[in-house]
């Protein structure tokens, strides 16, 4: 049944949407969201849904409780959910901020509207198909609680009635074990398109917590954008100084090492990997690498180019190259790559110069719809 | 929604057994409509404020999220919802154990009782139900003419200043009809009548320059616009402020509905400790078997249940009610109670008097939360139940007990419920510096306004009054005006004599 309600809360689900998307700049600078992400949703506090009074500032008022305790003893700590006056226990639902819960899809949706990002056209759908079962079919074996009791009764009557045990006077029906009939599944193919995402991070000594941090809040932006397009979708992620290995997420975002800076090693582990496991005719590949841009040698650049050139911008959707800020990193490498690259399509970088730039860039990354 | 179906058998027959003990022990109620609702239509009735016929708005739809979430995740469960009207709508949540639906049965009658005979709501409109629809057909009717979001937009705006209304205004003659007083003459200096030799004696020409002072602020007042300060602002601003008429319109169905909500926070520990006790009454006394007691004691420990820093209205409520049922029974009243000082025979007082039950009856009847505080919170009282009074510790960042004492404690009770807990603001000048502008005063009573919500709230009494806006209030110990005009928000220091 369709509720009176379900009028009232689409207008404040609409109402919120538009709170989001006219934020969205402040929430993606400020990473508050990325702390709040639950499986699917994530939770957004929005102060300004609110409908405004006059009202008694919190911290002054102070209310009455009952029950034991010396005076002095802690209630709570600021922060925690405050004490509810009596004026408070009405008929309405206390005063908290308001936080509430938005489906990474539509955070995703909000994202695409917000920056006019494309939609991506995955590469080689057709001919990757993945497999779903579903109960359609039938089956002389199986559980008690699956039987199809039409089946088996039709099955029983046949029997019966071509051997002749069946009388219109005396219509009892009796299945047998071979009469039974059992629901079973079907697998049916079903077309997906799969796809990788390959985080590759810096984590010299230059890279800096607040470096790592701009990294974190866009890539979970790029995961919740790509995610959104991609049924079936893998990140795997990679850290670097003058050696790479891959690493979970966690420790991705926690790692600092000291040391120097050797790209190429990041790029071969990237393109190791790639060959192994994602054949690109299967997969949609999209490596991001972030960095502050300081990179060894001057070889070792040439190294890294060559690999980009020969293993990995063939085989990826778009190589997506972040330089964050930092004070110690000389920068030379984006100009590198422009240098190298500036016809190639399918490579985009992007400078990332403090958590405001974070919207424009991950604009860069997604706004080539690849 | 609007069909009522019938209820099952069973609830048919606990319902009249109930009503059967609630009538035997002298309450008096409305005939009950109940009706049994999934969690679902249960969260929508409780968003809609227990009438399925409300106005579109968003915000029904923010607190039925909420209301959804808080039971999805097993926070919070609404066992039962009970309006105001006559016939009264109650509301069982389906799956309910017949104990829970026992209990608000009991629970529904006190409530129900307590609507029809407590004083504070001898004038709330008891066909609501009604009311309710009739101003939902008003709001559609603006929002076809006017477009959704527009009128919308104007609704969010009235219900953000809904809470300046004036709840006693219905009992009491605050402004006397405008006329009624003498007719205004060219008046005369007054004088003492003396003779002409005398007159220079009896009225000396400081006394005559006195008295014309007097007569021309007497004067000035008339001439003030709201005579005198008002504390129903909404009233005002329909009658002053240059609305629209549809925009009239929502504004005068937010101030109905206001009105018609404020008995309910008026008497929330009254309400709720009235129906607690004969829930308690009823079922431990008559209705329960005994394989129900377990789940009867469970279901009610946990409406009575304290937490630290949150004033449970149920249980202050009942154990006040009590308390007072106690005290009269045994004559603990009157002069010679008063006097006696010895804790010894105060101790072991009881002259069997037996009133107890007729003067909570009354106390029902006659009293709201503030008064019924006032009167009845006494001393054994507070310390018999542990109250206390919390605040908060700047430099520990953290809500602290403040005090035990009786005095402390009771005045903070008091502070938290006098205007239903909104501050109290009254409009003071309606041509402010002699332009139109609007003042709005705030009586500070220690506790500072919420200034974020203040701005926002300014901006939305412009929208209203379509001429700048200010409220002179006190922030930090400072006065302070605030404003909001054509050219945005603005604050200055001022002082509460010098603003006309």
């Amino acid at each position: 049944m369709s509720q009176k309600i379900d009028l009232d809360q689409r207008r404040f689900r609409k109402i919120i949407r538009g709170k989001i998307k006219d934020n969205l700049r402040k929430y993606i600078s400020n990473g508050e969201m990325v702390a709040r992400k639950g499986k699917d949703t994530v939770s957004i506090p929005l102060p300004s849904v609110d409908i405004p009074r006059f009202k008694h500032g919190g911290k002054q008022q102070g209310g009455v409780g009952q029950g034991d305790g010396e005076v002095g003893d802690s209630l709570g700590k600021d922060g925690e959910e405050q004490p509810g006056g009596p004026g408070e226990a009405g008929d309405k639902p206390g005063e908290h901020a308001l936080e509430v819960d938005v489906s990474l899809e539509e955070l995703a949706e909000i994202l695409g509207e917000e920056l006019a990002l494309p939609r991506i056209e995955p590469k080689g759908s057709e001919k990757i198909t993945s497999h779903k079962d579903r109960y359609t079919g039938i089956r002389t074996t199986g559980p008690e609680s699956l039987k199809h009791f039409r089946r088996t009764y039709k099955e029983a009557l046949k029997r019966q009635v071509s051997t002749g045990t069946y009388s219109k006077k005396n219509p009892i029906v009796i299945p047998i074990k071979d009469d039974k009939r059992f629901r079973s599944w079907k697998s049916e193919p079903l077309p997906q398109s799969s796809a990788v995402i390959i985080y590759m991070m810096d984590v010299s000594g230059s890279m800096g917590d607040e470096q790592k941090e701009i990294v974190r809040i866009e890539s979970f932006w790029l995961d919740t954008w790509l995610r959104s397009q991609y049924k079936g979708i893998e990140s795997r992620y990679i850290i670097h100084d003058a050696m790479a290995r891959e690493v979970d997420r966690d420790t991705f975002f926690s790692t600092r090492e000291s040391g120097g800076t050797m790209i190429s090693s990041a790029y071969k582990l990237c393109a190791k990997i790639m060959e192994d496991e994602y054949p690109s005719d299967e997969y949609n590949i999209y490596p991001f690498h972030f960095s502050d841009g300081d990179n060894w040698s001057v070889d070792d650049t040439v190294a890294c180019v060559d690999i980009l050139n020969n293993q990995i911008l063939p085989n990826s959707n778009q190589f997506s190259y972040g330089q964050v800020e930092s004070p110690y990193g000389s920068g030379q490498f984006i100009k590198d790559l422009e240098e190298h690259f500036a016809d190639t399509e399918n490579l985009v970088t992007s400078e990332i110069k403090g958590k405001d730039a974070i919207m424009d860039s991950i604009k860069d990354f997604l706004g080539q719809g690849k | 929604m609007s069909l009522h179906k019938p209820l099952p058998v069973h609830l048919q027959d606990m319902q009249q057994e109930i009503e059967v003990h609630a009538k035997d022990y002298g309450l008096d109620f409305f005939p009950i409509l109940y009706e049994v609702l999934d969690y679902k239509t249960m969260n929508e009735v409780a968003a809609y404020g227990g009438f399925p016929t409300r106005y579109p708005h968003w915000r029904f739809g923010m607190d039925y999220e909420k209301l959804s979430k808080s039971y999805e995740y097993g926070m919070s469960k609404i066992y039962e919802m009970v309006i105001n009207t006559n016939p009264s709508y109650a509301y069982l949540l389906e799956g309910n154990s017949l104990v829970d639906q026992k209990l608000v049965m009991a629970h529904v009658c006190g409530h129900v009782d307590f609507f029809k005979n407590n004083y504070y709501f001898s004038k709330t409109n008891r066909k609501m139900i009604d009311g309710m629809a009739n101003h939902a057909s008003t709001v559609r009717r603006h929002m076809r003419a006017q477009g959704q979001s527009v009128v919308e937009d104007f609704i969010d705006v009235c219900l953000s200043i809904e809470n300046l209304i004036d709840p006693m205004s219905l009992f009491i003659a605050r402004d006397p009809k405008p006329g009624s007083g003498e007719p205004e003459e060219a008046q005369e200096t007054p004088r003492i009548p003396a003779k002409g030799y005398m007159e220079e004696y009896i009225n000396p020409p400081e006394f005559m320059e006195a008295q014309r002072q007097k007569l021309a602020d007497e004067q000035k007042k008339q001439k003030k616009f709201p005579v005198e300060p008002a504390r129903d602002v909404l009233k005002f601003l329909l009658e002053a402020a240059p609305l629209a008429d549809w925009e009239r319109d929502c504004l005068e169905v937010i101030r109905n509905e206001a009105y018609y909500y404020a008995p309910q926070a008026m008497t929330k520990i009254m309400n709720e400790g009235w129906a607690t006790y004969w829930h308690s009454k009823i079922l431990t006394s008559k209705a329960l078997k005994g394989s129900e007691v377990v789940d009867y004691a469970d279901a009610c420990a946990g409406v009575l249940a304290t937490s630290p820093g949150r004033l449970n209205p149920y249980k202050l409520g009942v154990e006040l009610l009590r308390h007072i049922e106690m005290r009269w029974d045994r004559g603990q009243f009157g002069q010679e109670w008063e006097e006696c000082d010895s804790m010894a025979v105060k101790a072991s007082w009881d002259r069997r008097l037996g009133l107890g039950r007729d003067k909570i009856f009354e106390v029902r009847k006659l009293y709201n939360d503030i008064t019924f505080i006032d009167e009845y919170f006494t001393l054994d009282f507070c310390i018999d139940q542990k109250f206390y009074s919390f605040g908060y510790n700047e430099r520990a960042s953290s809500w602290e007990i403040m005090s035990r004492d009786f005095e402390k404690v009771k005045k903070q009770l008091l502070d938290s419920l006098t205007n239903r807990g909104q501050p109290v603001i009254r409009v003071d000048n309606g041509n402010f510096k002699n332009t139109g502008e609007l003042l709005l005063r705030h009586d500070h009573e220690g506790v500072d306004l919420d200034m974020n919500h203040a701005k926002d709230t300014l901006q939305n009494l412009f929208k209203v009054w379509k001429r700048p806006v200010s409220i002179f209030t006190i922030v930090e110990e400072k006065g302070k005006l605030l404003r909001h005009g054509s050219d945005g928000y603005s604050e200055s220091a001022a002082d509460a004599s010098t603003l006309d």
